[in-house]
């Protein structure tokens, strides 16, 4: 099962250190990166499969939040349809 | 293929401009549970809901959770309850009630609807009492909501059931007169009312529905709104055009999860109700809709064709994003859920006959509007009947959910909390309409309800 993990916040050293290995961590594969600075803002979008992932969903969530509130990031995953449903026919 | 810019405005529609997923609503069947003695029967409809619906709240935390939308309401549906309270020997109908509000509770939904009766043609003895029950049922319950049926196009209007929900709108401002006649919030009078609605407070499981079915009801004012920010200026194909493509959007969204909680419920899909519904929230307001495509104040002129345009174009765009679209599928104008109404109606801009012009073009009608508590019976019943004869000669629903608030009068406001919101009162005419009321009878269905 694929889902979207998306970055946002101030721009700063390790931030994607530190989301790679906390995925690493739950055995998540990433598949894809873009990253980019938007309006000054860093915007990171992962494409990721959670199949083989070692925990549920929920928890994955709650870990990546965690570690959003300690970098002061905003750190999501969504499973992937939500974003096909919306932008593709 | 997704790419950056597709995920990031997802998530600023979420994140920013107020999208959601109004409601999951479970619709169940409680035919089977009819039974002479009525103790058994609501000890029967209590347990058939608590094990209909046990995991629907759990599985729309799951589905909220793991798609990242929030979903507002997890809600029950359940068949009209004088059908089912009809076949037991008893003349206290308020039982049935404590029945749905117990299940409920029990269920962990936010409200239950279905304490209803249709009776456009005419009124059974049961559909006599449930009416009559309704002010005590709805001071006693908290989550149970109430809807009667006055006509339809078919059978046209039936003014004794119009005159009697006067009375009995104000008798349930009455007695809930301690929280601002709140009672009125969860008790709504149709024309031409739907099957499969998944909003409160009016929804009902139909008897023509299946044992139990999900459906969805989208919203999504903000992502309208800011979507429209982009086109000032512009004419009204693109206004149109613009509203379709989010209307698509966020209702391939409601179908999504709508198919999701089916399968994981176990449960028929029903429909998704592509209905833009407001809530207080700043930025989530229909009325801000309108008056971002050029009108100074909603209820100014221009409104009901602003609305016309906009209820048309969320139907365009949603109907071909749901594999099956019902319910009442359109623009919500419920005065005190929706921010901007609040404010056009506190400046004097909207009043009760521009609403009522509105009504002709929206999904539903006169809907969360205060009015002062010292309205008589017979004029509630005119507004009724005026409403009812739009939705019969124009085949469509209308509904009346009018808050008579006990001793509050123009000027005052009701604050009711929560997704409900605040209620400025509005003046209504004080010219009598009581010998109209108290005709009775039955206003005869238009030419055009014979098609066949």
């Amino acid at each position: 099962m694929n889902a979207i993990v998306t970055v946002v916040g101030q721009d700063r050293v390790g931030i994607i250190a530190a989301v790679c290995t906390k995925l690493a961590g739950y055995h998540v594969n990433i598949l894809d990166i873009s990253q980019t600075i938007l309006q000054g803002s860093f915007t990171m979008v992962m494409a990721v499969d959670v199949g083989g992932a070692s925990a549920p969903f929920g928890e994955l969530q709650s870990a990546l939040a965690a570690l959003g509130e300690e970098m002061g990031l905003s750190i999501r995953i969504q499973r992937e349809e939500i974003f096909n449903a919306m932008h593709t026919i | 293929m997704l790419n950056q810019k597709d995920i990031l405005s997802t998530i600023e529609m979420i994140d920013q401009q107020h999208l959601d997923i109004r409601t999951i609503t479970m619709g169940i069947s409680l035919l089977s549970c009819c039974d002479p003695d009525p103790a058994r029967a609501c000890e029967k409809i209590y347990e058939k809901i608590a094990r209909s619906a046990e995991r629907l709240v759990r599985t729309g935390e799951d589905i909220e959770r793991e798609f990242g939308i929030p979903i507002v309401n997890k809600r029950i549906s359940v068949t009209p309850m004088a059908l089912v309270a009809g076949a037991s020997e008893t003349e206290d109908y308020v039982p049935f009630a404590l029945a749905l509000d117990r299940a409920a509770k029990t269920c962990g939904v936010n409200f239950i609807g279905g304490y209803s009766a249709l009776v456009q043609k005419g009124m059974t003895a049961a559909d006599g009492k449930l009416i009559r029950s309704i002010p005590e049922a709805l001071a006693r319950t908290e989550l149970v909501c109430s809807s009667v049926n006055v006509g339809s196009t078919k059978a046209g209007i039936n003014m004794d059931a119009v005159a009697l929900m006067g009375r009995i709108i104000k008798a349930t401002a009455d007695a809930t007169a301690d929280r601002d006649g709140l009672g009125c919030a969860k008790l709504v009078v149709f024309c031409n009312a739907v099957e499969d609605n998944p909003f409160m407070a009016g929804a009902f499981h139909g008897v023509g529905e299946a044992e139990r079915v999900i459906n969805v009801g989208v919203s999504g004012p903000g992502v309208v709104y800011h979507a429209l920010q982009s086109v000032k200026g512009q004419p009204f194909d693109v206004v149109a055009e613009t509203v379709k493509k989010t209307a698509f959007r966020v209702t391939r969204m409601g179908q999504l999860v709508a198919q999701e909680a089916s399968r994981r419920l176990d449960t028929p899909f029903g429909i998704v109700d592509l209905s833009l519904a407001p809530t207080p929230a700043i930025g989530d307001s229909v009325a801000r809709i309108l008056e971002e495509m050029g009108l100074e104040t909603c209820g100014t002129h221009g409104t009901t064709a602003a609305l016309a345009l906009l209820n048309d174009a969320v139907k365009k765009g949603g109907v071909m994003a749901s594999s099956s679209v019902g319910g009442l599928s359109g623009a919500f104008i419920p005065v005190s859920e929706d921010e901007g109404m609040i404010a056009a109606a506190r400046a004097g801009t909207l009043c009760l006959d521009k609403l009522e012009a509105m009504t002709c073009v929206c999904s539903v009608g006169l809907d969360m509007i205060a009015v002062p508590g010292d309205t008589p019976a017979e004029t509630i019943s005119a507004i009724i009947a005026d409403e009812a004869a739009i939705g019969m000669v124009n085949c469509k629903t209308t509904a009346v959910r009018l808050l008579p608030a006990p001793g509050k009068t123009v000027g005052d406001t009701i604050e009711m909390g929560g997704l409900l919101g605040s209620a400025p009162v509005m003046p209504v005419h004080p010219e009598s309409s009581a010998n109209f009321i108290a005709r009775g009878g039955r206003i005869p269905a238009p030419m055009h309800s014979l098609k066949n």
